[in-house]
């Protein structure tokens, strides 16, 4: 298992690694069903929240799994800070820094921030989304959910489908299913498929219709609006009749086949309404998933080393 | 001021290759070029190379406007340490270089430096690419070489009749040539991009700007070049694509030359993968590929020069993302170093796209570019091709520090710099 200090990618954990988190989160989710679902593992650690993006999901599962792990939290909102008096990424978080806290959470609009934050403080990063790079955290959720319902991932066939090349969450997902045994396959049109794609572990179609027989796991990412992927598509009603999860479409899945989704919801658009809410979707459990796969990260990055603590110590 | 000579060395111009001692006088000309000859000052150069001074054609100055990052004083220093005797600046200054006056200011701030600085002018006012800058005004001012560097013209007519206009100039400098320059990007097609568009980019989730962004243009003024018969220089080619097309307008007698950058020959696009802004530059770093290509194309002489695009950026502003960050890199003190670790080329034809084949392009020979004989302009280099030293950003005299080779080890070194007859650089070291 590889030693960790950052939390900024997939591609820095092995198999273990993944394993060793979501391990972490199962008793995560015990304790998160606790009558006080609160333990003092980070008692007397500070956890920064540097938002230099709009989030609320990603942000209040950050708090919240810190608050459980009694881990005190400040919160760095880039819009209401001195950013808006022209102070530098590299200046807040060396202020920050100093400040004494042992663990920032970045997520900022910017592919590759979090790493480069790296460079300049001594302290604990974890990458809470980074531009179009890596959003190592839903992946751990997402794999954790997956990996609930079936046991193990091994050989499992998972389509990610919809807008993959604005997306951070095709490529954690792309990742983290892979090291852990499952084959991927990315479905949707040129204009939403990162240019090259030499050398990924996924496979590739342009066609729905082709994978939705044989497939365990049907994750559908959000169109994003905001990063102008309109321009890729002639019309969201276009998008959702060639590329969307229709009832027909989701009639023909098999029957213990996931829908998954990292949220929010473009209903009617990647899918609709009603598939939203049959019971194989697993939407809400990614999300409710999302805080003990996080508590699991604050606590083996601050509460002690990854290579060094055993799970049953971790939830004591 | 007395004679000094250069001794020891092997001298290398376009005439070929001897063993020579060099004399030069208090009138800044060459007065000897023989072997075994004495003046009254000797510079060492036993085991090294003397040739024309170097000349590069794409330098950012950042004056007036952005002082903080360089200077035209700063900016020139390097150039001498880097074995320039003149630098073409590029005119996206603050204000731009596309009128007069800003061409006297930049003319008056070089006028004590150690290097000749030729200002370029912009081709469109405000570089903006909707209306002529004043061509013969310009032209009457000296200006040689017009480009909107930093962008490409993107109206196709209005290009076409920059190349007309310019064309028709000629009587104002019956001794030199007018040039429009082209940094060749279609915007529409790169400006979400921030790194070359392909398995680095995808990967890393960056914007792509791709290869094809700079070929349409490279495609587009050749043929604007065969329409209106005006001289076309196109400026730090980065892809396979743009090299083959280049090679087949001068196979077909256009009149159009190119130049490549040191780190489009040196670096690809896999540099990017740390996200370090330090590699983010337009053009971006390219593929393994296109690297290969530019060395072909500089190799059989489809691309003539060698020019840097030094591009100083204040550590600040390389220290935001790569997203966010500046593009350009320096050059000017690292060029002959990388060319000559990275080109699988003769000494003398890397010396010709550094020294006279430039020199030619931007109508300097009669300073610049040697041959190096008795009566011509002591504007020489004297260069160690041996010589294998480490590059540290801080030691620069850029004011800035942002070079893409910290801590990598280059072989060749510039040893002095003769400059109007001065040895302005002496043993790597600045005399003023």
């Amino acid at each position: 298992m590889k030693a960790l200090r950052h939390l900024l990618s997939m591609e820095d954990l092995d198999r273990d690694n993944i394993e060793y988190l979501l391990n972490l989160t199962a008793g995560y989710v015990e304790v998160s069903q606790r009558k006080i679902p609160r333990i003092p593992a980070l008692r007397g650690k500070t956890v920064a929240l540097a938002f230099y993006e709009d989030s609320t999901r990603t942000r209040i599962s950050f708090a919240t799994a810190a608050s459980r792990l009694s881990a005190d939290t400040i919160t760095f909102d880039a819009k209401r800070s001195s950013v808006n008096k022209g102070e530098s990424l590299r200046d807040t978080i060396e202020t920050i820094s100093a400040l004494g806290v042992h663990g920032i959470v970045v997520r900022h609009p910017d592919s590759g921030a979090s790493r480069q934050v790296c460079e300049w403080t001594d302290v604990v990063i974890i990458n809470a989304g980074d531009g179009r790079n890596q959003h190592p955290t839903q992946a751990l959720a997402d794999l954790y959910t997956a990996r609930a319902h079936f046991g193990a991932l091994d050989n499992k066939r998972v389509a990610i489908i919809g807008d993959i090349k604005n997306s951070r969450v095709a490529r954690s997902n792309a990742i983290g299913f892979t090291k852990m045994g499952a084959e991927v396959i990315f479905v949707a049109p040129k204009t939403l498929l990162p240019p090259n794609l030499n050398g990924w572990p996924v496979a590739h179609t342009h066609d729905i219709n082709e994978v939705l027989d044989n497939i365990d796991i049907c994750y559908l990412l959000r169109m994003q609006l905001e990063r102008s992927a309109a321009a890729a598509i002639p019309t969201l009603r276009e998008f959702h009749h060639e590329y969307g999860l229709t009832s027909a479409r989701a009639n023909r899945l098999k029957n213990d086949a996931l829908i998954m989704h990292p949220g929010p919801i473009n209903r009617d658009v990647e899918i609709s309404g009603e598939v939203a809410e049959r019971p194989n979707s697993v939407i809400g459990e990614q999300v409710a998933n999302g805080v003990p796969a996080r508590m699991a990260v604050l606590f083996a990055l601050i509460g002690s080393r990854l290579d060094l603590v055993d799970s049953e110590s971790a939830v004591a | 001021m007395s004679t000094l000579a250069i001794r020891g060395a092997t001298v290398i111009d376009e005439a070929g290759s001897r063993r020579a001692d060099v004399v030069v006088g208090a009138d800044a000309t060459i007065l000897a070029v023989e072997p075994n000859i004495t003046a009254d000052r000797t510079l060492d150069a036993s085991g090294c190379v003397i040739c024309p001074g170097f000349v590069d054609l794409h330098v950012h100055l950042r004056q007036p406007g952005y002082e903080t990052a360089e200077t035209i004083a700063s900016g020139a220093r390097a150039a001498a340490l880097g074995g320039y005797t003149a630098i073409v600046a590029m005119p996206n200054t603050t204000p731009d270089a596309d009128n007069v006056s800003v061409i006297a200011e930049v003319r008056a701030c070089a006028q004590e430096g150690i290097c000749d600085v030729l200002p370029s002018a912009a081709i469109s006012v405000g570089r903006r690419g909707e209306k002529l800058a004043p061509f013969a005004e310009l032209v009457r001012a000296g200006v040689r070489i017009f480009t909107d560097d930093g962008r490409g013209v993107q109206d196709d007519q209005l290009m076409r009749s920059a190349l007309e206009y310019a064309g028709s100039l000629g009587h104002l400098c019956p001794q030199d040539s007018i040039v429009l320059a082209q940094h060749c990007e279609v915007e529409t097609l790169s400006e979400a991009g921030h790194m070359h568009e392909g398995e680095w980019s995808s990967w890393l989730g960056i914007g792509g700007q791709p290869g094809e962004a700079e070929e349409l243009m490279v495609m587009r003024d050749i043929a604007l070049c065969r329409l209106t018969g005006t001289r076309v220089h196109f400026q730090h080619v980065s892809t396979a694509g743009s090299v083959s097309m280049i090679r087949a307008a001068k196979e077909a007698g256009l009149p159009v030359t190119a130049e490549a950058t040191t780190h489009h020959f040196s670096l690809t696009d896999a540099c990017c993968a740390s996200f370090d802004p330090l590699f983010k530059v337009h053009p971006p770093l390219r593929t393994q590929t296109d690297v290969g290509a530019v060395k072909a194309g500089l190799k059989d002489g489809t691309i003539d020069a060698i020019a840097t695009d030094h591009a100083p950026h204040t550590t600040e502003s390389k220290q935001q993302t790569f997203v966010a960050a500046p593009p350009g890199m320096l050059g000017l003190e690292t060029a002959f170093a990388v060319a000559n670790t990275h080109l699988d080329m003769r000494l003398e034809a890397i010396l010709a796209a550094m020294s006279w084949q430039p020199a030619a392009i931007a109508s300097l020979r009669s300073q610049h570019g040697g041959p190096v004989a008795v009566g011509r302009a002591a504007n020489l280099t004297v260069i160690d091709p041996q010589l294998v030293w480490e590059v540290k950003g801080a030691q620069l005299a850029s004011l800035s520090s942002n070079t893409p080779y910290e801590n990598m080890a280059l072989k060749g070194k510039v040893r002095h710099t003769i400059y109007q007859g001065e040895a302005v650089v002496v043993d790597g070291i600045a005399q003023r």
